[in-house]
């Protein structure tokens, strides 16, 4: 155990403690007792920050399942490093920001931080995991953990409703991802992520490549909230809003963007990986920004813009993995979508989290997030605006925020989609950066939305619950920092320029980096489009009622929340249906199912095995009176089914068991023929007395229907015993054991009767349990005769 | 002989399906009993028939029958006849209590709804 797992375990460990620490100091709020841990982590893993960057990666292991190859191993390298800062260190601000957002009187603060804690050290795992086994144990842990903090207020239906459905979304993701982990392990022997690299070669002409491949891209696309499987994650904004902010935002709807990021130097050597990612990303990124514009509650607007730019991160780095099949002609070209990717990851983190906790500042100080009820707020809410407009002109790409840079990285990365060479890009590579610029003019739209329609246009007091004010100095100091950075890494983005280099380095093993990234780069086309951006922008939003009409022309039947409403609603009511539909209750029913198998499967064995023979050398001769009983016995048996009454049956039932106790005299079985005659009277006497005692109502003797189903299965029943049968005294393989029986009867066992001996010496252990099971019946009479519970009740 | 046993025990199973499957009780009772002859006549078949003397001793013959199915069939006798017995007095307490042999009535709840 090194100090990087104690690093990961500590959230863990520390949300054991948390509700004690509640119950002790009810006066104090939680918060403050975890504040320390995300601080502390983020001190230690910038220290190793300069290591990192000079290219040394570290690695610790713990044995965990060594025999399966299953290690807690820790890798800790520019992505995980990437990572794990962000998680910290927002985790730290959402802390803080929580502790003035939640009310300690009235939520259970106890909760809410044992769920965080257990997010923050999930995510944590995910992304320093070397092995994927403990990668994916981690993921499945940021799932459930985010399913708790979905339903935090589980009274309401909405928040039930969206837990259960990211739930849903990201466990089936999730589970699909282990797929790819076992076949990944099928094809590399290894669940080391940095063994299964070295192997890519080999892995990419594997049969079972292009399955796991998909299965990895299924458990990252449903993570990170990409088309088909964003619908989620607008029904997860019931959480609180830090919650939002932290997983929602900057941290686990970004495990899909690490995943895809740490498996590129895997999977990317083949074109399926490059179009996939690249193209369901660009359509996440259209799709999000275009469904963003429409809505009117701010988290929902959030939530859509997350998606879209979650889009353009997972396109960028489909993209940028073209760059690994050009190892020597100008490798830089391409790698420009992956530092552009990087880049971006980091940005949205920054003004995505801002923004968010700006959204939760004013659903607190007004009690609504409604776009309709708010507007004029600029002046009531001086810094609160001030962090909306820096948070939302980096998301639209403004100079000279740190959103434009990676905006004009993102076109020049989108450009270059045409020049690949491969893969048919060459001509459908112009769709890049089309859809992106129409994407990008979208964007621009919903960002101006969020600051104009909240904080300018008229004041509508009315509307409101409460009076509007600013916000305490608690709730401001995380957002602040934040847009601080925003602006920060805007003005001086050489800063995290050695970072980027590092975590390309991971992404892209085996390249030499140098990302400088410039302010001006004089008027090429990414500038152009920036200006047209910004033009068709301001246009589109100037006549914004003329056009808003395209939404209502989408009909709300065909979009995807009701195809998975719909759908869910449709499995639980098939399965409904089929259930009802076999299950009838009926023991006749259940009796037709085993009987048909039974025909179904031997029947179909002996013809498929050509199992059927008859063998007539090994036969007993017959006899005149022996054909006399078996007709006697056919016949009894036969008639019982055409008896009207049932005293004919009983008789007819009695007969056929007289004449088998013929037979067993006939076959030199006396003691079975002593046995079965007692038995048998003993049973038809018992069968008189329930004939006796049945009630007055059903003694009328209904005449017995005659059933074809019945009847067929019947003789299917008979047919298959008998072929069986023939086939299996014809098919004698080996003579009996009997023999020692026979010899050893006297002498060893000291009797003459070697039936008997059998029963109580050789095999007394069945003779035993046989009377055990006589016991059990004779008690299990007695107490339904004389137990009478629910009688005794009634009266 | 063997063969000829084989066609009984196939009527003789067939009897018992079709009795199993009917609506009355106690006719599904008297198809067990059926089906639990069929069984042991089985066993005793498929062991081989008349191969020598009784399995006793005493006989002092060349041949004698094959012991170890009489005594499997003999252990098979007295569980069947202990579970029809619990059998049948079970159906007689059903009667007794629900006032009908009739297996169509005597469903379970509605499960699923």
């Amino acid at each position: 155990m090194s100090l990087l797992h104690l690093a990961i375990i500590s959230p863990l460990i520390l949300a054991i403690f948390i509700p004690f620490v509640h119950k002790t100091f009810p006066k104090i709020h939680t918060g403050w007792f975890l504040l320390p841990l995300p601080v502390l982590l983020f001190a230690y893993f910038l220290s190793f920050l300069s290591t990192t960057i000079n290219g040394q990666t570290t690695m610790e292991t713990l044995a965990w399942i060594p025999t399966l190859g299953i290690n807690f191993t820790v890798r800790l390298d520019g992505l995980g490093l990437l990572f794990a800062m962000l998680i910290t260190g927002i985790g730290a601000l959402v802390v803080l920001y929580s502790i003035y957002y939640l009310s300690k009187e009235k939520e259970k603060l106890n909760q809410f931080y044992v769920y965080l804690l257990l997010f923050m050290g999930a995510m944590l795992g995910v992304v320093l995991s070397d092995n994927l086994i403990v990668l994916y144990a981690f993921w499945e842990l940021t799932s459930f953990s985010s399913f708790l903090l979905i339903g935090y207020w589980n009274h309401r239906e909405r928040s039930r409703y969206g837990a259960q459905k990211s739930m849903l979304i990201t466990v089936f993701g999730g589970l699909s991802m282990l797929g790819g982990i076992i076949l990944l392990y099928l094809m590399t022997g290894t669940f080391s992520i940095s063994e299964a690299i070295v192997l890519a070669d080999v892995i990419v002409n594997h049969e079972l490549f292009t399955a796991a491949l998909l299965c990895f891209l299924l458990g990252a696309f449903t993570k990170s909230a990409q088309f088909p499987f964003h619908i989620w994650l607008p029904d997860a904004m019931e959480a609180p809003t830090p919650v939002s902010a932290y997983l929602h935002s900057a941290t686990m709807v970004k495990a899909g963007i690490y995943l895809v990021a740490r498996l590129t130097p895997i999977f990317a050597l083949s074109g399926l990986w490059i179009w996939l990612v690249a193209g369901i990303g660009i359509l996440t990124l259209f799709w999000g920004s275009f469904n963003a514009v429409k809505h009117t509650d701010l988290k929902g607007i959030l939530a859509y813009s997350t998606i879209s730019q979650l889009g353009l991160i997972m396109s960028l780095l489909g993209l940028g993995a073209a760059s690994l099949h050009y190892s020597t002609i100008d490798a830089g070209f391409y790698t420009v979508a992956v530092s552009a990717a990087v880049f971006h990851l980091l940005n949205h983190a920054t003004f995505k989290g801002s923004l968010f906790m700006m959204v939760g500042i004013v659903d607190h100080e007004t009690g609504t997030r409604d776009i309709r009820n708010l507007g004029g707020l600029m002046t009531i809410m001086p810094i609160t605006f001030t962090i909306a407009i820096i948070g939302a002109f980096s998301m639209a790409g403004l100079p000279p925020f740190n959103g434009f840079l990676s905006k004009e990285m993102f076109f020049t990365g989108m450009l270059r989609a045409q020049e690949i060479g491969f893969f048919n890009m060459g001509t459908l590579g112009i769709l890049f950066p089309i859809i992106a610029w129409v994407a990008s003019v979208f964007t621009f739209i919903y960002s101006m939305i969020i600051v104009f329609k909240t904080f300018t246009g008229k004041f509508q007091p009315e509307k409101l619950k409460v009076k509007p004010h600013e916000a305490p100095l608690g709730l401001l100091i995380s957002p602040v920092i934040l847009v601080s950075l925003v602006v920060i890494i805007g003005l001086f983005p050489n800063l995290v320029a050695p970072l980027i280099n590092t975590v390309m380095a991971s992404i892209l093993p085996g390249m030499e980096f140098d990302v400088h990234i410039y302010h001006w780069h004089g008027f090429n086309t990414e500038l152009f489009m920036t200006i047209g951006v910004i033009l068709a922008g301001i246009l589109l939003y100037k006549f914004m009622p003329k056009w808003t009409g395209v939404y209502t022309r989408m009909p709300e039947r065909f979009s995807f929340n009701s195809a998975y409403d719909n759908g869910l609603a449709a499995i639980q009511k098939g399965a409904n249906r089929f259930t009802n539909a076999y299950m009838t209750n009926s023991i006749r029913t259940y009796l037709i199912y085993i009987f048909a198998f039974f025909i179904f499967t031997l029947g179909t064995t002996l013809i498929v095995k050509n199992a059927f023979t008859l063998d007539t050398s090994n036969v007993a001769s017959i006899h005149a009176f022996e054909v006399v009983l078996v007709v006697i016995i056919a016949v009894g048996s036969i008639s019982i089914l055409f008896a009207k009454s049932r005293m004919t049956t009983i008789i007819l039932l009695g007969a056929v068991g007289y004449s088998v106790s013929l037979f067993y005299a006939i076959f030199r079985a006396p003691d079975l023929a002593l046995t079965q005659l007692v038995i048998e009277t003993v049973s038809v006497a018992l069968f008189l007395l329930v004939f006796y005692h049945l009630p007055k109502v059903s003694r009328h003797e209904e005449t017995r229907q005659f059933k074809m189903g019945n009847a067929i299965i019947s003789v299917g029943v008979g047919v298959v015993v008998t072929m069986i049968a023939l086939s299996a005294h014809s098919g004698k393989a080996f003579d009996s054991i009997s023999q020692y029986y026979i010899e050893n009867t006297y002498k060893k066992a000291a009797g003459e009767n070697m039936v008997n001996v059998i029963l109580v010496d050789f095999r007394g252990f069945d003779t035993l349990f046989e009377i055990a099971v006589l016991a059990i019946a004779a008690l299990g009479i007695f107490s339904l005769i004389k137990l009478r519970l629910t009688r005794g009740k009634e009266q | 002989m063997e063969i000829l046993m084989s066609f009984l025990i196939g009527i003789i199973f067939m009897s018992a399906t079709y009795l199993m499957l009917s609506k009355s009780l106690l006719r599904i009772i008297v198809g067990t009993g059926l089906l639990s002859h069929g069984v042991h006549l089985l066993l005793l078949t498929m062991g081989g028939l008349k191969k020598g003397a009784a399995p006793l001793l005493g006989q002092h013959a060349e041949a004698y029958t094959d012991p170890l199915p009489q005594a499997l069939i003999l252990t098979a006798i007295v569980i069947a006849f202990g579970i029809t017995a619990l059998f049948l007095v079970v159906a007689y307490r059903t009667y007794q209590e629900l006032g009908s042999d009739n297996m169509e009535l005597m469903r379970g709840k509605e499960g699923n709804e």
